[in-house]
């Protein structure tokens, strides 16, 4: 037996890590972007009142589903940018566990109340 | 033995998809990290990573059904307004909470955070089974990338458990009933 075949290494990915950090990314940045929208909307009127898509459900409504648009169209965005690349992702993850754990703190009312 | 149609429909959120998402939540950990920590060369057969994908499918489900039911079904009634001089305000879970300096922070504190941090929920169980799906035992290959989905379904959990605190807390302080009442089984003579 070869060298090489002994020590070969296990089998190369098949897939790049591009779609899965463009999931990752995304999903981060949606978790943000509806943290920060709840307290857009509690603090200006006029953006609390755009945000109400569905009156019995008030705000809340609006701000879960334009949340969830933005999820959802930025991990398109990426997922065709991605898709065949190779990410960084150690960094990526670090910025997408970030913006996660931001995402929990500015949901926490004692902290959103700062703004 | 009968129920309200609102309390039925709070049970089916709570009880029924919150609980149990928290539980195969649970059980998709363990999963996780079973993948995360094995060799690629003893990673799960086709077969287990097809009960894994199934798994995480409904555990998707489960976590969208509980906040659409959430925001959409039961919040209306949670916070509906009462009628000006209404002095009963059992009907009004909201209201209710916020007439007592002692329960009000179940909504200010309680509700305000479960509304927002429940929808954290089904956004990364998707991501989550977006990537088990997309990559399968390739996953294998890709030790960061199962890190992270590691750490986001650990996360999911969290925000669930926070989700589901809460809302176990709030109805037993201001519980939504009211609607037709369903009867259940008929009493016994005693």
């Amino acid at each position: 037996m070869s060298t090489s075949a002994r020590f070969s290494p296990p089998n190369p990915p098949a897939l790049t890590n591009g779609s899965g950090a463009a999931a990752i990314l995304a999903a981060a940045i949606g978790s943000f972007a509806l943290a920060v929208l709840a307290i857009a909307a509690d603090k200006s009127p006029a953006i609390k009142a755009a945000l109400v898509f569905y009156k019995p459900t008030g705000v809340l409504s609006g701000v879960t589903t334009a949340a969830i648009f933005i999820w959802l169209v930025i991990w398109l965005a990426l997922d065709l940018r991605w898709r065949k690349k190779t990410i960084a992702l150690g960094l990526l993850s670090s910025i997408a566990f970030t913006l996660f754990i931001l995402s929990f703190l500015l949901t926490f009312p004692p902290i959103a109340d700062l703004f | 033995m009968e129920i309200t149609f609102r309390s039925l429909w709070t049970m089916i959120h709570g009880m029924g998809f919150g609980a149990l998402y928290l539980l195969a939540c649970s059980g998709a950990l363990v999963e996780l990290y079973r993948l995360t920590t094995a060799s690629p060369s003893s990673l799960s057969t086709p077969a287990q990573q097809r009960f894994v994908k199934i798994y995480l499918i409904a555990m998707v489900l489960l976590a969208w059904a509980a906040v659409l039911t959430g925001a959409y079904v039961i919040y209306p009634w949670y916070r509906a307004a009462p009628p000006p001089g209404t002095v009963n305000l059992s009907l009004f879970p909201q209201r209710l909470l916020i007439s007592n300096p002692t329960t009000i922070g179940w909504h200010s504190l309680g509700m305000e955070w479960k509304e927002h941090v429940a929808w954290f929920v089904p956004i990364s169980i998707t991501m989550v089974a977006f990537v088990f799906i997309r990559y399968g035992r390739d996953l294998g290959n890709h030790r960061q990338l199962r890190a992270a989905v590691l750490g986001f379904a650990a996360a999911s959990f969290i925000a669930a458990g926070i989700a589901g605190f809460f809302g176990a807390m709030i109805d037993k302080y201001a519980p939504v009933q009211g609607g037709p009442t369903i009867q259940i089984t008929r009493g016994g003579e005693q």
